[in-house]
């Protein structure tokens, strides 16, 4: 297969079909190999962080990612970017950052950031997490999690758990989802934070079955895989919804008491307290392993769009 | 024979804007750009009897011609309204508005951290029809679904 990735944006993960995903996922096994190293590849190679919204894990494996692979790294984050926010548009910085460099990653609190500095750059931009619509990357992350962790990731039953409104790592990852095969999707949520309607319409038109529910109870017994969100106190008015609302979407020992032997459980991180710290000494906590991933997927995918060898 | 032509004289060359559903005339002329500063002899009626619709509001610019790309996006407001070429006082081409594809900087996306709301940024909206019956466009930066009319 030829390259598809080379020096395309990614706004969404639905840029990409089930074959170019296969392709990144080969990549990412190869990348895997300079996890604890460093090659050449990229060398010479600028590759420009825009984080306008506070973010520590995507920077930094982004970061990882570029420097093990020899690029060079420059960014913009925490009091530049608050200066940026108040005085240049965003259009000029990425003007000047697309001089600077071969390829920008950016994070933005505005829906359609990403896709309006692609139109603006010449070189390659990722969306590294643009408000509440698509964080690309991520779900790359998380598919590649499912893959390794079941040798594939159809014909599995998927539970989609949290705030699938607001999401956009758990959105994303949906919209993944698009891609395969699964032989469930539930979407688990309080109903303040259903999937939008538009997520909803797009995922039925790319023809995913699923079915909405408001616990996680009744189908613990026989899903393989429970991706959770965090659910944000910010997306309700009343605490004390909040409150009765965060309780009963709480991942603890209890709950996974009637799970199938094989479930894993996965989080896009950070975490507050929506799976209980007791879970992670379990073989069903898989999110430590998918954070491992971060690097190496994010390895892969530079690769292949700056056009480095693995 | 409509109270419209008993009312006002014919145009000789220009554009009718007709069967505009009642009360909609100035969305029509605000979604074409028209505001009569322009300089164009218009006529504006509203509510006049009309066979089709009961009552309607008509549109008459002498000396103007739309092109149908912007005709097309008088179907927003009023889908029922039919255009008029009229040259030397002939009615040269009739057709009805049809909904456009893609708008570009018509809609205003309704959602506030959408990045064609972010000030001094130069984007334009742009929307792509996903829906006819209701009627619905899509924002194109941030997926945000707007209802029209
Ligand atoms: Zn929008």
């Amino acid at each position: 297969m030829d390259n598809p990735y080379r020096g395309v944006d990614v706004i969404s993960i639905l840029d990409f079909g089930r074959r170019e995903l296969e392709l990144l996922f080969e990549y990412a096994d190869k990348a895997q190999k300079y996890a604890r190293s460093k090659i050449e590849s990229l060398k010479g190679k600028v590759v420009a962080l825009a984080f306008f919204e506070p973010s520590t894990r995507t920077r930094f494996s982004f970061e990882v990612a570029a420097k093990r692979l020899g690029a060079d790294v420059i960014s913009i984050s925490g009091e530049e970017a608050i200066s940026t926010a108040k005085g240049e548009n965003l259009a000029d910085s990425v003007r000047m950052l697309d001089y600077y460099s071969d390829l920008i990653v950016i994070r933005h609190k505005y829906e359609g950031a990403a896709k309006f500095a692609a139109e603006i750059a010449v070189n390659p931009v990722i969306n590294g997490g643009d408000g509440w619509q698509h964080h690309p990357t991520q779900a790359m992350i998380d598919l590649y999690t499912v893959q390794k962790l079941f040798g594939t990731v159809d014909g599995l039953k998927y539970a989609l758990v949290g705030d699938l409104k607001y999401g956009r790592a758990i959105t994303s990852f949906l919209y993944g989802l698009t891609r395969f095969k699964p032989s469930a999707v539930y979407l688990v949520s309080p109903e303040q934070l259903k999937p939008r309607e538009e997520v909803l319409t797009k995922v039925r038109e790319l023809g995913l079955k699923y079915e909405v529910l408001e616990s996680l109870d009744p189908i613990i017994d026989e899903v393989d895989v429970v991706y959770v969100s965090r659910i944000q106190k910010e997306r309700f008015p009343d605490p004390l919804e909040y409150a009765k609302v965060r309780g009963s979407y709480t991942i603890d020992l209890k709950l996974l008491s009637r799970a199938k032997p094989g479930l894993k459980v996965l989080h896009p991180l950070p975490r507050v307290d929506e799976i209980a710290l007791e879970v992670d000494s379990t073989v069903y906590a898989a999110y430590f392993y998918q954070a491992s991933l971060a690097v190496p997927v994010r390895m892969a995918l530079l690769s292949l769009i700056l056009g480095g060898e693995l | 024979m409509s109270n419209a032509t008993l009312t006002v004289s014919k145009i000789r060359s220009g554009t009718v804007i007709d069967h505009i559903p009642s009360g909609k005339a100035i969305e029509v002329l605000r979604i074409l750009g028209i505001t009569g500063r322009e300089g164009y002899r218009m006529a504006i009626l509203m509510n006049v009897e009309s066979r089709k619709l009961g009552r309607k509001d008509v549109i008459k610019i002498e000396g103007k011609f739309l092109d149908a790309k912007e005709l097309n996006l008088i179907a927003l407001v009023a889908p029922t309204a039919t255009i008029n070429i009229v040259e030397e006082f002939e009615v040269r081409k009739k057709f009805r508005v049809a909904v456009p594809d893609v708008v570009e900087e018509v809609l205003k996306c309704p959602n506030s951290t959408c990045i064609t709301n972010k000030e001094r940024e130069p984007v334009k909206s742009i929307h792509k029809k996903v829906r006819d019956d209701p009627l619905e466009f899509q924002c194109m930066y941030c997926g945000t679904i707007v209802r029209v009319g």
